[in-house]
């Protein structure tokens, strides 16, 4: 029968590859064979090689050399030598710089977007209107900032020279995610590309040299785990920016710990897709379908967890699987490619075994009815695995809360919206959210109280330069994209020049004194017994041990709580417990620390002759001390209710609200030095941001924080709000590292102090903040307060809201 | 579609190349606001499956050649203007009997086979021209009626349009709803009134025009499909084409879902009728993968899907012409209408 007639008659899509010859003969010209790119040329690759295949089919499509120690330590000292002059470059200059790249990645775009889709095996659909697209709007959007760093940024530096170590899943998109603000803010670069997908990223390297960008500014190395150990681990960075695995950069997180490298990672995800039965069922239908078998679910904030409320969950399964029938899985460079090829044969037999697992322990599992051996047989060539879903999982099951990295969605139901919430935050992870209502109250609410970096409602899997993407919990810190994501690559210009702290002596044990100076002979005074502060009770500590507080003549003043980590413990649920606190208004925040600064003023000779007593600095400097104290309360006060976030319009009819949020519960080291105005500045901001906090005061000179604990308790200050242990502060730290209760730990002490808080807080990634043994001056109002605090007292969560009728 | 002018058999057999086929009338349902009631639709979700529809599926070569000859079994052929004459009529006619050059046929493979338009729609008062022009084609005609487009001339009137139309001969009816119901939220009287229009059209198939342009919201669309499908419309169609506003994709996307959640309660077949500004070629085919996307394969025939559509098939023919030639045609280069 004539062709015509049968397609009339089967009314079938057909073929519709797209050509790839240009991004072959680009292969060939560089005989199929890549080195890395260093000082703006590709060096010869080596005897070491790896090889790079297209996973829809198998076939080989270059040999990559694996960068080894010595092409690293080029490529560093590359970036190094350029950082002098691209740093010193005025903005508008590195802004056409930028925006050289981008008009010639918009050049590019179809070949960019083939030889992607050859390298990944995602959709042809996906490279040429999603990835490529937002590669080039990166590049736009970082080349204003680049011309607007110093204005938008004062007294900001760049942080130096930057690692970055991208993932398969988007390999030019996460290429640009790393090197476009790091360039814009006057960074170099050392990129190491991912092992299975490296072409794009040379390509992206001739386009650099193309675009005329001076040699050195971006360097790329390949390989795998070694080359990127290699990269982590070098002395010469001052920044590493990773994205990918949450046992990856639990390693990165150990590996950095203390060399201090500013450090940002973005994980894995088993992100919440939430459907309340008050949602548009086929708009949420067509959502998991943007969701989870976008880029064959291989995606790190894809909504692969459906959490559907029970009274539509049947109707909305049912929607599902009549919709997963449409889905066409197959060549990815054919145009009507719905899911292309999984990235890598590792990788579909990891899905396999994952999803073998799910159905051993009891989910049920479905999958379209063309999923079948004429299927396997199709496409046994490639690596293609046909969506999936779950139904009937529970929240214990691995199947719930293990990342399967692939096109599977798993699904349970809720009964209230409460219940929603507690189940989407059932997970280590939070990286994003997705939430389907078309009322406004109940999907705000949930969006609020997920805990997640990025949440969209109504929609999903958006993507832009100006809006911040980064995880809660084990999903990472550090935002890309926005104003929160030039931060990752600027660092306040006093840090550059800062000195080290004087090594501070060591704790007495706590053991009774004997031999030294005595106490004060003058003592005729009922002993005061100095307690741990716990949910608003004074307490003793759980050790039953006290250590000496002593003058500067090493005379005892009186002894101190020995706080231990049960003490630790108690505090952090105190601190949990106060969650009241996250959840009032700036306005009644900024109430009670006024208040806490009018008590503390009105008891500011006690307080100063309490300092000047412990560290001997003398009458005048402590009633300094105090006085700025009180000032630096104010100063918070001020901004409680004024550190707004941003809203943003990326598309038209879209808001994306960049909401500052608390982290709950932070630990917080104080320095030993300036015990009441470390504390002060410490403790403020975070509170202030409505964070409940555990801390750690000055361990040689506890008193002046333990002396706050009637004012905290007369200031309103609710109960397990501020929770103090007293105590060895290194070990109290590393505590509060490890606590995985604790989201995020500050630390201000020693060199050692600071990498275990880096070190330890790889069990649950908790966000950072230490200051590697450097001093800083508290009383200059440029080191010692503002913006950079509250930065760190919270967490961008970003809010996609579409809206229209 | 029409049972009484329905091809023999025989017909069907040779033809792949359908005009029509026996269609069950829609038989409609009681009134239920329960079932559009809790409705509500989000634009924004709807306007990005339509905007990444058309690239998530994309017919080449032979495929988009058949598609397009599908595109022009699917169009009723359309005139509904002040100026139209019986002479324009017959013209129109003569085109929707042969709408593409015998070169042209013969290239594709299709000498011999049936190739008309789905139907010719005009008004009632050309209704007998139209009837006469194509005597013995099998091509039904449509007549729009009820006081097209505004429907606001007296109700009695509008029924007895529609008697008149189909005395005539019209073998179909699009009929357009009193808007002021539906923007009223009065949805009762909405389906009382096409009840009675269903009710005069007899054996005649009705088409329900929404005039979805002054509906405006999706929400007010979708409730508006559902209750014309409760009253008995044996099709849907989204335009009179005299709208601000004529067949868009998101438009399109709720109304045929609507159809498919009345297929699913009733087990009753609704066809769709996107019409006004449907001009192009590629606007064709992203009609038909949407319809084959979301309803699936048996809405890509005239008698579930028609394009209402005057200029589209110019369009369509200079396509196939490259399809065959592989140079780019002329307008002139093919009969007119």
């Amino acid at each position: 029968m004539n062709k015509i007639v049968t397609i009339l008659d089967s009314m079938d899509y057909g073929p519709a590859p797209e050509e790839d010859g240009h991004a072959r003969a680009w292969l060939k010209r560089h005989g199929g064979r890549f080195g890395q790119f260093v000082g703006g040329r590709f060096t010869k690759p080596g005897e070491t090689t790896f090889e790079v295949r297209n996973p829809a089919d198998g076939e080989l499509l270059a040999e990559v050399a694996e960068a080894d120690e010595k092409d690293v330590d080029a490529a560093v000292k590359s970036a190094t030598s350029a950082f002098r002059s691209w740093s010193a470059l005025t903005g508008t200059e590195r802004a056409r710089h930028l925006y050289a790249i981008a008009r010639q990645v918009q050049k590019h775009a179809r070949f960019l977007a083939v030889l992607e889709t050859l390298d990944n095996g995602k959709p042809i659909r996906e490279t040429r209107d999603i990835d490529v697209p937002l590669v080039a709007r990166h590049f736009y959007h970082h080349a204003g900032w680049a011309e607007l760093r110093d204005t938008a940024f004062p007294a900001h530096v760049p942080a130096g020279v930057c690692g970055q170590i991208i993932p398969w899943n988007f390999p030019l998109l996460m290429l640009a995610w790393k090197v476009a603000p790091a360039l814009a803010a006057g960074c170099t670069v050392v990129l190491k590309s991912a092992e299975h997908t490296p072409l794009t990223a040379l390509a992206f390297a001739e386009i650099c040299a193309e675009a005329g960008l001076p040699a050195g500014v971006f360097n790329l190395v390949n390989g795998g785990g070694t080359t990127g150990a290699l990269v982590a681990g070098h002395p010469g960075l001052a920044k590493l920016a990773f994205t990918g695995s949450t046992e990856v950069g639990r390693l990165l997180r150990r590996q950095t710990a203390g060399t201090g490298k500013k450090l940002s990672l973005e994980l894995g995800g088993k992100s919440p897709f939430i459907v309340f039965d008050t949602a548009d069922i086929d708009a949420a239908v067509e959502g998991v379908v943007d969701a989870i078998w976008f880029n064959q679910g291989e995606v790190c904030c894809a909504g692969s967890r459906a959490i559907v409320q029970e009274g539509i969950a049947d109707r909305f399964h049912a929607r599902l699987r009549a919709r997963m029938e449409t889905l066409r899985v197959g060549s990815p460079l054919d145009k009507s490619t719905d899911i292309g090829a999984v990235v890598a044969p590792v990788q579909i037999a990891s899905i396999r075994a994952r999803v073998e697992a799910g159905v051993a322990e009891g989910a049920t599992l479905w999958q379209p009815s063309w999923a079948n051996e004429d299927f396997a047989t199709a496409t046994a060539k490639g690596c293609f695995f046909p969506p999936s879903l779950f139904t009937g999982v529970s929240p214990a099951s691995a199947l719930a809360q293990e990342e399967i990295f692939g096109p599977v969605l798993v699904s349970m139901t809720f009964r209230t919206p409460g219940e929603a919430i507690t189940l989407a935050n059932n997970s280590r992870y939070g990286l994003a959210a997705s939430i389907w209502s078309q009322n406004l109250d109940v999907a705000f609410d949930a969006a609020r109280k997920v805990k997640a970096g990025v949440v969209w409602i109504n929609s999903t899997n958006l993507f832009d330069a100006a809006v911040g993407f980064g995880g809660y919990k084990e999903s990472g810190f550090g935002r890309e994209g926005g104003r929160e994501g030039m931060l990752e690559y600027l660092v306040p210009a006093w840090e550059k020049k800062t000195r080290a702290l004087p090594t501070a002596k060591a704790l007495a044990p706590p053991v009774p004194v004997y031999g030294d100076a005595g106490p004060d002979a003058t003592s005729a005074l009922l002993d005061r017994t100095v307690k741990l502060y716990v949910g608003g009770r004074q307490v003793r500590p759980d050790s039953g041990y006290s250590y000496p507080v002593v003058d500067p003549k090493g005379r005892l003043i009186t002894e101190a709580g020995w706080g231990n980590r049960k003490d630790i413990r108690n505090a952090v649920e105190a601190a949990r417990k106060a969650d009241a606190w996250s959840d009032m208004t700036g306005h009644a925040r900024a109430q009670v620390l006024w208040f806490l600064a009018e008590n503390l003023e009105l008891r500011s000779a006690e307080f100063a002759a309490r300092i000047d007593r412990m560290t001997g600095v003398g009458a005048k400097q402590a009633a300094r001390e105090v006085a700025a104290s009180v000032d630096r309360i104010v100063h918070y006060a001020a901004w409680a209710d004024k550190y707004d976030g941003r809203v943003r319009a990326p598309q038209s009819r879209m808001l994306a609200l960049a909401l500052p949020e608390p982290f709950e519960v932070i630990g917080i080291s104080c320095p030993d030095e300036a015990p009441l105005l470390g504390f002060v500045s410490l403790v403020a901001p975070a509170i202030a941001m409505g964070n409940r906090v555990v801390v750690t005061p000055s361990q040689h000179h506890p008193l002046a924080a333990c002396d706050l604990y009637q004012v905290l308790d007369t200031s309103d200050v609710p109960d397990g709000v501020v929770n103090i242990v007293t105590g060895d502060r290194d070990q109290l730290a590393s505590v509060m590292a490890k606590h995985d209760d604790i989201a995020a730990c500050w630390y201000v002490g020693s060199v050692e102090g600071s990498a275990a808080v880096e070190r330890e807080s790889a069990g649950n990634l908790k966000a950072t903040w230490v200051n590697h043994g450097k001093a800083r001056d508290w009383y200059d109002p440029a080191q010692g307060q503002g913006e950079a605090f509250l930065f760190h007292a919270t967490r961008i969560k970003s809010i996609w809201t579409p809206f229209g009728v | 579609m029409n049972a009484r002018t329905a091809e023999p058999t025989g017909a069907s057999a040779t033809g792949l190349v359908k005009i029509e086929q026996p269609h069950a009338r829609v038989e409609g349902v009681p009134f239920q606001a329960d079932w559009f009631d809790a409705v509500d639709v989000n634009l924004s979700a709807a306007e990005r499956r339509t905007a990444t529809l058309g690239a998530r599926r994309s017919v080449k070569k032979e495929w988009q050649a058949a598609w397009l000859v599908k595109a022009i079994q699917c169009i009723d052929l359309t005139t509904l203007a002040g100026d139209d004459t019986p002479g324009r009529v017959e013209r129109l006619c003569a085109k929707a009997r042969h709408p593409l050059r015998d070169d042209l046929v013969e290239a594709l493979g299709l000498t011999g086979r049936r190739l008309t338009t789905g139907a010719v729609c005009v008004y009632p008062t050309m209704v007998r021209t139209a009837v006469k022009a194509l005597e013995g084609t099998g091509i039904p005609v449509a007549s729009v009626a009820t006081g097209f487009p505004a429907g606001l001339t007296p109700f009695a009137q509008r029924l007895e349009e529609i008697r008149y139309a189909v005395g005539e001969g019209a073998q179909e009816i699009d009929i357009v709803i009193t808007r002021a119901h539906a923007l009223t939220g009065d949805w009762q009287a909405l389906y009382d009134e096409i009840s009675l229009m269903r009710e005069a059209c007899g054996d005649a198939h009705m088409k329900a025009i929404l005039a979805t342009g002054e509906l405006k919201t999706l929400t007010n669309v979708y409730r508006a499909s559902m209750v014309a499908m409760m009253a008995g419309s044996d099709f849907i169609k989204t335009s009179t084409g005299m709208e601000g506003v004529n067949a868009t994709l998101p438009v399109s996307l709720v109304m045929v879902r609507a159809i498919r959640d009345f297929l699913e309660r009733t087990g009753q077949r609704v066809g769709f009728k996107p019409a006004g500004g449907i001009r192009a070629a590629k606007d064709a085919l992203a009609w038909l993968i949407l319809m084959k996307e979301e309803l699936g394969r048996d809405w890509l025939e005239p008698d579930m899907f028609r394009f209402g559509a005057s200029a589209l098939l110019s369009d369509i023919e200079r396509q196939l012409e490259h399809f065959v030639t592989g140079r780019y045609s002329s307008t002139d280069r093919h009969g007119m209408a």
